[in-house]
């Protein structure tokens, strides 16, 4: 949200794209405030919420931030530059470990194959005042 | 049924609290990108909330693209259809 970039590189075998986002905490927690559930179901899947809703207070905060920077990323990684309004279409899932992963629904899902993309790997982190997510998105190589 | 200048005016107006534009929302010209003017995509979503507690409507699903809200004059449009008839 506040900086993102997306870079590509080959391998042999594939291109991996990455995308980084970056999210003032502060400014998901006002949208929170100020539009109470409203926002929440517009941009979060009903997993992504009850994971974020078992935290109170800042952690609340942070953990839907870190995911708006996730959706972000993902959109940057696959180097979509529509993104804005399927936000369900991007979902953080969560595996019994804890370990966090994105996971790609329509409309979004088909574009995704179509690209070529093979796989999306995740990476997340928050501090108390900011939020971030890089995505790494494989790639079949043209031909 | 608000009329167009009035909507124009209620979005300037929601624009300048919500989008974080790096210009101001009330001189923009209504065809102007408000992406390029510094909209990100959280920003739309705030947007996108107010205009619906503002004129008590509910954007559809098909309406929730980039282009519907890319100016002043396509969040006019969307508005005016949504609103219609009242």
């Amino acid at each position: 949200m506040l900086s993102g970039a997306a870079v590509s590189v080959s391998t042999a075998q594939a291109t991996l794209s990455v995308g980084l986002d970056l999210v003032e905490v502060a400014r998901i927690a006002d949208s929170l405030a100020r539009f109470g559930a409203r926002f929440a179901e517009r941009v979060y899947t009903q997993a992504e919420i009850a994971y974020c809703e078992t935290a109170s207070g800042p952690e609340r905060s942070r953990r839907y931030a870190a995911r708006f920077a996730a959706k972000e990323a993902a959109w940057k990684a696959l180097g979509l530059d529509d993104r804005g309004h399927a936000w369900h279409a991007v979902e953080v899932v969560r595996d019994a470990g804890g370990r966090c992963a994105i996971a790609l629904h329509e409309p979004l899902a088909g574009r995704a194959a179509a690209l070529g993309a093979r796989s999306l790997s995740l990476s997340l982190t928050h501090e108390a005042d900011y939020a971030a997510a890089v995505v790494l998105a494989a790639r079949e190589m043209s031909p | 049924m608000p009329t167009p200048e009035q909507i124009t005016t209620d979005i300037r107006n929601i624009l300048k609290e919500h989008a974080r534009l790096a210009v101001d929302a009330l001189t923009l010209a209504d065809d102007a990108d408000l992406y390029q003017a510094g909209m990100t995509s959280h920003a739309s979503v705030n947007l996108m909330l107010a205009l619906e507690d503002k004129f008590e409507v509910e954007f559809p699903e098909r309406m929730l693209r980039r282009r519907a809200f890319e100016n002043i004059a396509s969040i006019r449009s969307a508005i005016q259809e949504l609103t219609e008839g009242r």
